[in-house]
């Protein structure tokens, strides 16, 4: 980028972007500083801009599982912690799934030709728009009294929510990896057959490597709402399955919200994917525009 | 494009895991969500118990005021996100499609909003709107003037869920117009250029038309998801106050668990979902048949050429 590439702006246009910018990360910033401070002092009448950082929100928070005892804590809540560890657990695991068997379905879809093809496509495209809200009825009735092994069913447990998780992510993904299949040249496919490389093979060796950028952008996806759903959560989790926006919410109907805390619970929630986007935002851009632009 | 020669059994093979996930956690649960809406139905009871009501879910709902309250706040609140939304994305789309040195970290700043949870969302701007120590109302006192009931005022608080949405799906929007902006043909702007078009003409004639496409297909996505929006309204407001922010998620979300009445939860889930598929069928409908005028169009071009 030399200067004749760049000609000068006018400096309302610099005035504009600060502007957008203050806007868009202001909210976030805000949340990060109130973290920072005790609830007296936030709810104080003369609140100033000046004041002493205090990580004690997050202590709080954390408290079970902190590697030192932290001061001035009288009683330890571990909901959180659990919450926080059940959060990592299963998005973790859900993610991983959906991307392998969700990449298997697209190859076969950009790749083979069989009978149903094109009803299945279709069927993912539809299928992309179910709502949580419209699979609450169902699954909270399923899952409770349907899915069960002996006396164990699937409500309650981690891997009843990674089910639905799976599921509501997996057409998002088949349909956002199709489109970077597409572009892996087919004559490397075929060299690989011809030196005797069978179709799974070819696949989880020569496919996977190539698509690299687009499986970042869907796990990056499928985490992000497989951490951040609250309502299918709420139906299905149980007293020791509950994930972070479970807590959170169930703290907020208390009587007297202490801000400085939940706002530390919400930055927690919030770090993974502000990560995710700082690290991939070049991958997330691309899966959002080949899910909207090529479709 | 398919590679011959291999077992008939392979696709199905790659295909099963998908298949069977989502057969039975999102075929079966759509289809069970089906056959509820048509039975009297709580919580504590098995399905096999429930009362077979036939049609009766649906005529409840066509005659309760809440749920027509309910569906017309959803369009109400649909209609102001998805149009302020897009004239604001497409806007700043068209002022900042230049050579700029920071657009990369630009971009990534503009689309946090939309990766952080929906529920911190909503907890960020409840905090913003606090009515005493809220930043927006202590900003409105420090400069003298009134303060704002943002979320315990009816008619202001779908005005503040309405912003909230704004500020984080807003870059959405922009990231795509600006996508499709840039993948524009270059020969057709250098040409527009040098017929002498002016900045507006160019906007208008060329590079509006031009994006159309890309446009509906992102406003008819944006319209999805705005009928999906659940969270944000439930650490905002609730649904309140009164029903003036009840929201038809919201409203399936509260029958199902506050009402216990699933069956005619399941009634306004089938509602709503058939309204989303209307609009899903439409954008399908119309990138196909977008497709096919550009192969048509490229066929007559090439039989013009020959």
């Amino acid at each position: 980028m030399n200067d004749s590439r760049t000609p000068a702006q006018h400096p309302g246009f610099y005035a504009l972007l600060v502007l957008l910018v203050v806007m868009s990360v202001g909210p976030i910033v805000l949340m990060l500083v109130t973290s920072l401070r005790l609830n007296v002092e936030i709810m104080s009448d003369t609140s100033s801009l000046i004041f002493v950082p205090t990580l004690r929100n997050y202590e709080q928070v954390l408290c079970d599982v902190l590697w030192y005892e932290p001061k001035g804590i009288d009683s330890c809540d571990p909901t959180f912690a659990r919450a926080l560890g059940n959060s990592l657990f299963i998005a973790t695991i859900a993610t991983v799934i959906t991307l392998v068997i969700g990449c298997m379905a697209a190859y076969a879809i950009v790749r083979f030709r069989f009978v149903g093809r094109d009803g299945l496509t279709l069927a993912t495209l539809m299928l992309r728009m179910v709502p949580p809200a419209v699979l609450l009825v169902p699954v909270f009735g399923i899952w409770t009294f349907q899915f069960c092994i002996g006396d164990q069913c699937a409500a309650g447990t981690h891997w009843g929510i990674i089910l639905i998780y799976v599921a509501m992510n997996l057409p998002f993904v088949i349909w956002i990896l199709q489109s970077f299949i597409v572009q892996v040249p087919i004559q490397l496919e075929e060299a690989a057959r011809m030196d005797g490389a069978g179709p799974f093979r070819t696949f989880f060796l020569i496919v996977l490597p190539l698509i690299r950028p687009g499986l970042a952008a869907a796990a990056i996806f499928t985490f992000r709402i497989a951490w951040n759903e609250f309502l299918l959560a709420n139906a299905l989790a149980d007293r020791k399955t509950r994930t972070v926006p479970v807590t959170i919410v169930n703290s907020l109907t208390e009587y007297n919200i202490d801000w400085g805390v939940i706002m530390a619970t919400g930055m927690l929630l919030a770090i993974p994917p502000i990560l995710f986007t700082l690290l991939a935002s070049r991958q997330i851009i691309t899966g959002m525009t080949a899910g909207a632009v090529k479709g | 494009m398919t590679i011959a020669n291999t077992s008939r059994l392979t696709p199905y093979l790659f295909l099963a895991p998908s298949l069977t996930v989502l057969g039975l956690a999102l075929l079966y649960p759509v289809g069970y969500m089906v056959y509820a809406s048509f039975l009297n139905w709580n919580p504590s009871q098995h399905i096999g118990q429930a009362e077979w009501v036939g049609l009766r879910n649906y005529l409840f709902l066509i005659n309760d005021p809440s749920f027509r309250e309910s569906l017309f706040v959803t369009l109400k609140f649909a209609a102001a996100v998805v149009s302020i939304e897009m004239i604001l994305g497409v806007g700043l789309a068209l002022l900042l499609d230049r050579q700029l040195r920071g657009m990369t970290l630009l971009r990534t700043l503009f689309i946090l909003p939309m990766m952080i949870a929906p529920i911190v969302v909503g907890l960020m701007w409840r905090y913003l709107y606090h009515p005493t120590v809220g930043p927006l109302n202590r900003s409105l006192s420090a400069l003298g003037m009134e303060t704002v009931p943002w979320l315990s005022d009816s008619g202001w608080a779908l005005v503040s869920i309405v912003i909230a949405d704004i500020w984080q799906w807003t870059p959405f929007i922009f990231i795509l117009a600006l996508a499709a902006l840039q993948s524009l043909p270059k020969s057709v702007m250098e040409a527009a250029r040098i017929d002498g078009a002016t900045g507006w003409q160019q906007i208008w004639h060329i590079k509006l038309p031009l994006m159309l496409p890309v446009l509906i297909v992102t406003c008819l996505l944006r319209l999805i998801d705005a009928f999906k929006v659940l969270e944000v309204v439930l650490v905002l407001t609730n649904g309140g106050p009164g029903l003036s922010t009840e929201i038809l998620s919201l409203r399936i979300a509260r029958t199902a668990s506050e009402f216990r009445e699933l069956g005619k939860a399941a009634a306004m889930s089938n509602l709503l979902l058939l309204g989303l598929m209307v609009l899903t069928a439409a954008m399908f409908a119309y990138s196909k048949w977008m497709e096919t005028r550009a192969a048509r169009l490229r066929k007559a071009a090439e039989a013009d050429a020959a």
